[in-house]
Parts: structure tokens; C-alpha cells; sequence
């Protein structure tokens, strides 16, 4: 397809702007010339050319509203249109943040709400909603971490993450000045006990888990963990995204957890956009509460206000109150859910993540068979031994049957790993007939390794040379 | 509410294909101390029109202004009716990151458009897929040249936004950096002797905004040389977008990066965000630069296609080694940006003409008013710093009559008693300005 | 199937070869099997003229599409040249990781280290274990 650059024609426009209804200012006589670009180049397409584009554009692009995306550990699940519809009106979309409180007040109790409700959910005792992603929320709740631990006077520059961990992680230990450590995992996917009763000193500031785990696998030991880390002064940091496992099952509070991130595009619906924008609300403990990002929704007589009385907080992540858009659907999301729904969401999310571990574990190697949680991870050792059919192959062939693959490469724990992320919305018929795909490809990768590994073959590309692409590289169209 | 289309023989027949006699079974792994069967405090759902009327109610109970005469960092702007019908195509607002290449085309394309367009309009060569905003995109420039010269300290302008210099702070803080501030002369623009004074071999970056947060323009071109001259990089932001569609870019004026708020391409002002965080930068920082990047290639038989590449710069690949951490970014955001750019083409410069007419009328306007005085005498674009005998009385009547008043700069700098900044853009009718001078005179 | 490692230079047990040029500087790379490992290689970040290493640092970092490596020098040195073909045409690591996808020259700051490396048949011992 062509770019919208290569369909632009000088003279053409989809632009219709108002004439000047003021006086209309000769803009050299006031600003001098230096200050003035002398060239714009952006396309002129007529308005049908435009529409046409980006239309076609969308369609080239495979959306969760046409088929099955079993993502392991980003929790695909159906966006509701009706979140969409009341985020959009007008009274969510149309106010300045800096609108004097008195306008906002729907705005303010609606996030003072979703603060509670996510306390209530979580065992938390507050909540911010101001990281625009989850990645952003894990540096809120390391930032809060490195606070805490200043305040006390200690200087503690080590953190602890497991080998499966998501890449943010580390990263974002790393970007608080905290130096990462690894810790090991057992036989069962767990973290090795032994292990961490070595690593946990007084110079660890705490130890990093998701749970359930990247292997979809609950921590068996987790008030063993929390009480190691704890004893030594250290604090327990969870990664919330794979919250969809738990929702009205636990609480990360009670298990012991100090500061927990969730991803609301995640676990609370709101679409994932192509790449976002998404939302990472953090939750802490009471001894943590003071450190939250300012400014903070605090109630009065007079009702709901901002404030930035808090002289511990570790500032600000970014400018204003949040993806307050993005909440507003999460909010509505909850708020139609109820607990009842919330808890029947993590029932049907782990019974869809266990038949399809079932019915797949003939087919393919299953590293860690136990019950698992909301998502199963494979292994396609098998296949790569056999005919040198590698997972990356396999997830290419999937999507001539009409799925998105599932994630790939990813636990790094898990060689030729597949994970695979159903969420509670997908049928026992559309699980079955993934299976049923799954166990062709494995099937062919047997009798006809070939067809695999030339995968996809029905797309409107065909597999991309992102070797060129990195050699190369060409992020920007030149004339 | 319920999306699970489980019937209760679907889950019998699962339950017996798994091998357990209950749902309960499944979640024996968590300790029976830490289980239980309903979330404290938390209400019971909703129907569909039952949630629809809750949320109304909410959304009512705000108000909604006949006008809004601030901007200082987000912006009431006109947004073209095509905008929403494409972004709401749900091919990509229901799509993942576009990691399956093959299968995500469309949003590909769209982000090499846009980087495109970015990389152009803020005068570099080179443009990531999004930031979550202006404030974050500057803080983590600042990061990244601070860990690229391995030094520590940052020099910012303060006319820099106030949130802006925030978020640098705390960014700096935990990385173990330093900020130092440079005011600003009298003109409104950055102090260039106080610049230099600031300036030696441990500062890796200078930081400054244009239009800054008074509204002033800066010239770049003589703060860039003063901070190469040291062995600085030169970061410059910017809040409102349109404004690139008249004024010349940093990156033409020797910026190594440009960054900024693109909520003024195409997004609505949705009290705060989700937002765009634009991030720009020369060439030879290609491979450190943090965010996504839509690379061009070709497919096996030789078409073109979109990837996203350089992806090693990023967390899931290098991890602890990584520059930033940023995952999710904007994308849907960058979408409605490339769209809103798309349909004003060169037309932007017409829009950005129009802001600059309409605050030039509000401006004269509110200077015939006696006791107001402009406070800064440096070329502006649809913002300006005006001082005035009673600030808050000025907002309180505006208020009163449901106008969103002016910023009032005192709680960010203290010496601005009176202060009031004004943002007058393509939104703002010569009636309504003339209705807001007959109030506040 | 990897080239054969040549008996000309040393090995560490890191995939790196390092060859003593005899005047008191060496060339270092990495071998066919680190690069057959990586699979295709789209950058090199080569170190700076001067720049010192101790033995077991890293001296350079290659990155494939889907990985990052951090080279480590197997001897202790300074850097004296690198190889600048690198920088447009980083496969040559995968085409001739002996020859042309040398890395980097060194001048040695301890001779004795050489003794702590692999020969060419201990280094095949090592990648036939590691295969298993």
C-alpha cells in the first residue's frame, strides 16, 4: 500500500478551517524571521483519499474484534463497547485538568472512587493513578521503594528479580539507580527458597515478583517469601499484570505485597490500542502512602480537591492527573462488573487456561505440568528437535488459520516458550478450535516441516526481513 | 455486566477435560488463609443501562465551561470530525503492539507516517512511535544524556512548564542527577548570561522550552552553541504542537533532541491525558534513543513492509542495560496525531495563523483595559503573560459566568503577583473574546 | 555446521579468539559458534580508540534482531584499532568471524594471561560439551 505521502497532491486538502473572524495579524511584523520555519511539508490528500487510507490502513491490521489473540500475559480480553461509548462523552472528554475543582467534581469523585475500589479489590491501602502504563507504574512503585528506604536512612542498592521476569523489571530497577540481582527458580516454577534466603541481606531493598508468575504459576511458598524479605527490612514489590488470575481469589495485601502496579488495559478491559495508550495505577502499603505521587485527591467538607501537601511524595511521573480517558473506561468497567463479575472473571479466565493446557499437553512439550493459573506455557522443544521447526515458525503459521499467536520467546526461563493467555471471554468453541489449529500445525511440522517454516502464507505480506530492518534502518520516508 | 459466555454445560464438560469436579479446585495453590469468596466494599454490577446512568450521572455533575481561556500544556483545539471515525476503526483500537508484523501492517504504516511527519515538523531526522507525555518524553532525554555523556548534572530553563521541571526532578532524583535552573531575562526569554554561568563539563544537558511556559519564544540557535560549546546536549520541548506549523523547529536550530506534547494533534483535552509524548532526536542517536521505532524493509519477495526494529535498545531485550522501561506507549494517540496532520497538511500553518490572530486580538484588547500591563516583551504565539490588578478577582467573574479563566502563574513563581497567562487558539470566536473583555472590565 | 576453530590464536571459554600478532599487541573476535548463536548480526558497537580493558570485561557489544552480547576481552589491554567495516557491513562477523569480522586490536598489558586460554582442540572440547 502506499504511503500518504506518495497519494499526496499538491493543492489538495481535506482541511476546512474557519476564516479569521479577527483582525487578521501580518505575523512578520511581530514575530522577526529567525523564529519562522520557511517550509512545512505535510501531505494534501483530499478528505475521501484520507478516510480511504487510513481505512484500508485498518484493515491490514488485526484487531481483537476479529479473532482470538491469546497473548500470554496481556490479557486479551473482549474491550466493551459500552466503556467506549461513556468515555466519550463529552463531560469526561471536554475539561481543562487545570479547570478550577468546582468543574471537575464528577472527574474528582469518579478517580477518589476508583482509587478505593482498587484498594478494595488489591488489599491496598491507597492507590495513584497517575503512570500512563504499567512499565511507568514499576518505576512509580521503585521510585517509592528508593524513598522509602532514604527516609529510613538506609542505603540499600540491590533488588532482587526472578529469572522469569518481564523485561520492564529489571529495567526499571536499574533506571532508580538499583543494581539487579537474580534469583533463581525451582524445578515447580517457583522461586527457589533456598536461593533467596542467600540473596535476601540488608543491602537488598526488595525483591520484584509477578504472581502468578510469567509461567502462569501461583506461588506456592508466598508467605514463606514475604516473610523472608520482610524480616530482613526488605520491601515485596508485585507486578500486577497478571492480576486477571486472582480478582476476587486474593488480594496481593494479605499475601504481603508493599507497592503493587496493575495495567488496566490489561486486566480492566480498556482496549489496547495498537501499543496504548494504557494505564499502570500503583498501590502501596500504609507505610508507603506518604510517598505517592502528588498531586493526590483529597476530600473535605467542601468535597473533592488536588493538592500537593505532601512533603514526602517522590514528585511527579508526568504532567497532570493520569490517562484519566482510560480510567474512566476501567472505572465503568468495575462499576458494571461488580464483585460478583469480578470474581467469575478470574474463575473462567483460569478454567479456559487449564483446558487448553489439557487438550494441547499430547502435542507439545509442557515444562511445568501443574494447574496453572490464567495462562499455560509450552515449550516447542519438541518440534525444533524433531524437524528444526522453531516456535517463531509456528506462531507465523498460526496466523494463516486466523489467530493472532500467542506470546513467544518469553518466559526466557522456557526454551522455544508459548504462552498462552485464553482470558474469560473466548468460548469453549473457540478454544477448541485453536486447539484443533495448534495440533494441525504440530501435525505438519511432523509430515511437513516446510509449509511451517514458509508461514504465513496468506497475509498481505509475507514474512518481514527484520535483519534489513536493523541493519538498515529506515524510520523516517525521504522524498 | 458479564462478558464470559460460559454455559454451565461448557463448564462441565471443561471441568471434566481438566480433571477437576469444581472451579474451586483450580485455585488450590493459594493458601486457604489468603482466600476468600467476595471483595470487601466493593458494589454489585450493573445492567447496561443501569451503568450507562451511573456514568452520566458522574460526567454531570462536572461542568462543563462555555470557554477555556487556559493552555499552559494542554489545548482546547478544533478536531476534525474524521479523526474519531479512524480511530475508532476497531482493527487498531482493539489491537496489541504490533510485534506480529505480518498481521499488523495497518498500525505500522500509520506510526512510520507519523514518525515521519514528527521528524519533520520538529525539524530532526528521527522520531520514536510515542512517550506517554511532553513531561516524561523530556525527563527521559534528560536520562539518557546524562547516562550517554555519564555525566550528572542538568541545566533547565524555568521557564520551562512548572509540572515539566516536576517530573525532570523526580526522573533526575532517582538516577542520581542533578537540576540547576536559569531564569529568565526580562524579555521572557532565557537568561543567556545566566546560562553560561550554569554551563561547565559536568552539565550533560540543557533544557529549555519554546514557546516556554510565559509564552515566549526562545532562540535556540545561540542557547545550542553556548551547551555544545561545553560538551552539552541541547533538549527542547514544546506543549502545543500547532505551533510547529508556523515557527521554525529546534532541530533546525541545533537541538540534539525535541520533544513535546502532542495532545494538540487530534486528542481531545480529556481532563489530563491519555496524552502523546513526542520524541525527536538526530540521527546518530538512532540506536540509543528510548520507545518503539516502525522501521521500512521488505518481505521475502521483495515488498515493502513495516516492522518495528531496533527493538535491542529496548527492556524486553536488554533489560537492566536498557535506557528506559517504557512498554506501552500512545500509540492509538500517535494515530489520531498522524490522522489530524494528514487532513491540515500545509493547512497547519493556516491554523497556526489563526491562534496567532485570535491572541493578538485578546491581547490588545485586554491591554485596553486600565491597569493591565504586558509583563514580557518577547514575540509570542497563542500565549501570553499579562499582569493585572486583581488576579483572582479576574477569574472569579470569569467562573461566575462558566468561563475557565486564565493560569494564575503566582502559585508556580511566586514573584508573579497579579499574574495571569493566557491561551487564546482557533476555538476562541471574536464574540467570545469580546464577551470576556465586557466581564472582566 | 561451525567453521573449523583454527590452531593459529587462543579461545575463551566466552566464544571470544584472541591472536597474539608476536609484537606485543593481539587481534580479537568472536568465533563461528558465538556467531552461529547470535544468528544474523545487524551492529557492532565498537569501543574507542584507547579505551582499557582488564580481562573478562567488556570491550564490545553485538547485537542480533533479537539479542544483545556484551564481548568480553580475553586478555587485558588497550584498544588500538577496531575494525571499522564493521560499521556498514556488521555481518561480516557471520560470514568470516576468523577473518574479516575481526573486532578489535589490543596492546596487551600482560603477556602471561595468553596461558589462561583454550587451545583450538580444548575450545572444540568446550562447544562439544556445551552442545549436550
Amino acid at each position: 500500500m502506499e504511503l500518504i505521502f506518495e497519494i499526496s497532491k499538491p493543492g489538495r486538502s481535506a482541511a476546512n478551517l474557519s476564516a479569521s473572524d479577527v483582525p487578521v495579524v501580518d505575523v512578520d511584523h511581530i514575530i522577526d524571521r529567525k523564529y519562522l520555519r520557511d517550509d512545512l511539508d505535510l501531505p494534501e490528500v483530499a478528505e475521501i483519499d484520507l478516510v480511504r487510507h487510513y481505512t484500508n490502513l485498518s484493515r491490514r491490521n488485526f484487531g481483537l474484534d476479529l479473532g482470538f489473540y491469546p497473548l500470554g500475559s496481556c490479557t486479551m480480553k473482549y474491550n466493551p463497547k459500552i466503556n467506549e461509548n461513556v468515555a466519550a462523552m463529552p463531560g469526561f472528554t471536554g475539561l481543562h485538568p487545570d479547570a478550577p475543582d468546582a468543574f471537575a467534581k464528577g472527574n474528582l469523585e469518579l478517580m477518589y472512587d476508583m482509587q478505593k475500589l482498587l484498594s478494595g479489590i488489591f488489599g491496598m491501602a491507597d492507590f495513584t493513578l497517575q503512570p500512563a502504563a504499567g512499565a511507568h507504574g514499576e518505576l512509580t512503585g521503585v521510585m517509592m521503594i528508593k524513598k522509602y528506604f532514604e527516609k529510613k536512612g538506609q542505603k540499600r542498592h540491590l533488588i532482587l528479580i526472578p529469572d522469569a521476569a518481564h523485561g520492564t523489571n529489571p529495567a526499571s530497577g536499574a533506571l532508580c539507580g538499583f543494581e539487579t540481582v537474580t534469583l533463581r527458580s525451582n524445578t515447580e516454577g517457583g522461586v527457589d527458597l533456598g536461593h533467596l534466603e542467600l540473596l535476601m541481606t540488608e543491602d537488598v531493598a526488595a525483591l520484584m515478583l509477578t504472581n502468578p508468575n510469567t509461567l502462569g504459576l501461583f506461588e506456592r511458598n508466598i508467605e514463606k517469601v514475604a516473610q523472608i524479605i520482610h524480616s530482613r527490612g526488605g520491601l515485596l514489590y508485585g507486578d500486577g499484570a497478571n492480576a486477571n488470575a486472582f480478582l476476587g481469589k486474593t488480594r496481593p495485601g494479605d499475601l504481603g505485597f508493599d507497592v503493587i502496579q496493575l495495567n488496566l488495559h490489561k486486566t480492566f478491559s480498556t482496549p489496547h490500542g495498537g501499543g496504548g495508550p494504557g494505564s499502570g495505577p500503583v498501590g502501596v502499603s500504609a507505610g508507603l502512602v506518604d510517598y505517592l505521587p502528588v498531586p493526590r485527591i483529597v476530600k473535605s467538607d467542601s468535597g473533592y480537591g488536588w493538592s500537593e501537601q505532601f512533603p514526602d511524595t517522590i514528585g511527579r511521573v508526568r504532567a497532570f492527573y493520569g490517562n484519566f480517558n482510560v480510567i474512566v473506561k476501567a472505572y465503568a468497567y468495575i462499576r458494571s462488573l461488580g464483585a460478583e463479575g469480578l470474581a467469575r472473571v478470574t474463575e473462567m479466565a483460569v478454567l479456559n487456561a487449564n483446558y487448553i493446557k489439557e487438550k494441547l499437553k499430547p502435542y507439545f512439550d509442557l515444562p511445568y505440568d501443574r494447574i496453572c493459573m490464567h495462562e499455560c506455557v509450552f515449550s516447542g522443544h519438541r518440534q525444533v528437535e524433531q524437524n528444526g521447526v522453531h516456535t517463531s515458525d509456528m506462531a507465523k503459521r498460526l496466523i494463516d488459520f486466523g489467530y493472532h499467536p500467542p506470546t513467544i520467546y518469553f518466559p526466557l526461563i522456557v526454551h522455544e516458550a508459548i504462552m498462552i493467555e485464553p482470558t474469560e471471554t473466548e468460548s469453549k468453541e473457540t478454544l477448541d478450535a485453536f486447539c484443533e489449529a495448534m495440533i494441525s500445525i504440530a501435525r505438519e511440522a511432523e509430515v511437513n516441516p516446510q509449509r511451517v517454516k514458509d508461514a504465513p502464507l496468506s497475509t498481505p505480506v509475507s514474512r518481514l526481513d527484520e535483519v534489513l530492518a536493523a541493519r538498515k534502518p529506515d524510520v523516517c520516508w525521504k522524498r | 455486566m458479564d462478558y464470559c459466555p460460559h454455559t454451565k454445560d461448557d463448564i462441565a464438560q471443561m471441568q471434566a477435560a481438566i480433571g477437576v469436579k469444581s472451579i474451586e479446585e483450580l485455585f488450590a495453590d493459594i493458601p486457604q488463609k489468603f482466600r476468600f469468596r467476595k471483595m470487601p466494599d466493593i458494589p454489585s454490577g450493573l445492567s447496561e443501562q443501569e451503568t450507562i446512568a451511573l456514568m452520566s450521572a458522574i460526567a454531570a455533575r462536572n461542568q462543563m465551561p462555555r470557554l477555556t481561556l487556559t493552555g499552559a500544556g494542554a489545548y482546547v483545539h478544533f478536531i476534525p470530525s474524521v479523526v474519531s471515525h479512524l480511530v475508532g476503526r476497531s482493527e487498531f483500537y482493539t489491537a496489541y503492539t504490533p510485534y506480529q508484523a505480518e498481521i499488523s501492517q495497518g498500525i505500522l504504516q500509520a506510526i512510520y507516517e507519523y514518525q515521519t511527519m514528527i521528524a519533520h515538523l520538529t525539524g530532526t531526522e528521527i522520531a520514536n512511535a510515542s512517550m506517554y507525555d511532553g513531561a516524561s518524553a523530556m525527563a527521559e532525554a534528560a536520562v539518557l544524556s546524562a547516562k550517554m555523556s555519564n555525566r550528572s548534572k542538568i541545566v533547565a530553563a524555568r521557564s520551562v512548564h512548572p509540572q515539566y521541571r516536576q517530573v525532570l526532578k523526580t526522573y533526575c532524583w532517582a538516577n542520581g542527577y542533578t537540576v540547576t535552573e536559569v531564569p529568565c531575562a526580562t524579555s521572557g526569554q532565557l537568561d543567556l548570561a545566566g546560562l553560561h554561568s550554569a554551563l561547565d563539563e559536568s552539565v550533560a544537558a540543557v533544557i529549555v522550552q519554546s514557546p516556554n511556559f510565559f509564552g515566549c519564544l526562545e532562540d535556540i540557535t545561540p542557547i545550542a552553541d553556548a551547551a555544545h560549546a561545553k560538551g552539552a546536549l541541547l533538549i527542547s520541548g514544546f506543549t502545543d504542537g500547532t505551533s510547529l506549523g508556523i515557527l521554525k523547529p529546534a532541530g533546525a536550530c541545533g537541538a540534539d533532541f525535541v520533544v513535546g506534547e502532542g495532545q494538540s494533534f487530534g486528542n481531545p483535552i480529556n481532563y489530563g491525558g491519555p496524552y502523546l509524548g513526542i520524541f525527536a532526536a538526530r540521527e546518530k542517536f538512532l540506536r540509543r534513543i528510548p520507545g518503539r521505532l516502525a522501521g521500512a524493509t521488505v518481505d521475502k519477495n521483495g515488498k515493502r513492509g513495516f516492522v518495528l526494529t531496533l527493538q535491542t535498545r529496548e527492556q524486553h531485550i536488554r533489560r537492566e542495560k536498557a535506557t528506559s522501561n517504557i512498554c506501552s506507549n500512545e500509540a492509538l494517540c500517535a494515530l489520531a496525531a498522524c490522522i489530524y496532520l494528514a487532513a491540515l497538511g500545509p493547512n497547519l500553518k493556516t491554523l497556526a495563523a489563526l491562534n496567532i490572530n485570535k491572541t493578538q486580538y485578546l491581547k490588545s484588547r485586554l491591554l485596553q483595559i486600565p491597569g493591565w500591563e504586558e509583563v514580557f516583551s518577547a514575540p509570542i504565539y497563542n500565549e501570553f503573560t499579562i499582569c493585572c490588578t486583581d488576579a483572582r478577582v479576574v477569574n472569579e467573574k470569569l467562573q461566575a459566568e462558566g468561563i475557565i479563566g486564565a493560569y494564575d502563574l503566582q502559585k508556580d513563581y511566586p514573584e508573579l503577583k497579579n499574574t495571569l497567562l493566557f491561551c487564546a487558539t482557533e476555538m476562541l470566536s471574536k464574540n467570545d473574546i469580546d464577551h470576556v473583555i465586557e466581564i472582566i472590565k | 555446521m561451525s567453521k573449523t576453530n583454527p590452531a593459529d590464536r587462543l579461545y575463551s571459554k566466552d566464544h571470544e579468539w584472541v591472536k597474539d600478532n608476536g609484537d606485543g599487541t593481539a587481534v580479537v573476535g568472536i568465533t563461528d559458534y558465538a556467531q552461529e548463536m547470535l544468528t544474523d548480526i545487524v551492529f557492532v558497537e565498537l569501543p574507542p580508540i584507547g579505551k582499557k580493558v582488564a580481562q573478562g570485561e567488556p570491550v564490545a557489544v553485538v547485537e542480533s534482531v533479537k539479542s544483545v552480547s556484551d564481548v568480553y576481552a580475553p586478555v587485558s589491554g588497550e584498544v588500538i584499532k577496531v575494525n571499522g567495516e564493521l560499521e556498514t557491513a556488521p555481518d561480516l562477523i557471520n560470514s568470516d568471524a576468523f577473518g574479516e569480522g575481526w573486532i578489535a586490536t589490543l596492546k596487551l598489558a600482560d603477556t602471561d594471561e595468553l596461558k589462561s586460554l583454550l587451545s583450538a582442540s580444548d575450545y572444540d572440547t568446550l562447544i562439544k560439551e556445551e552442545k549436550h
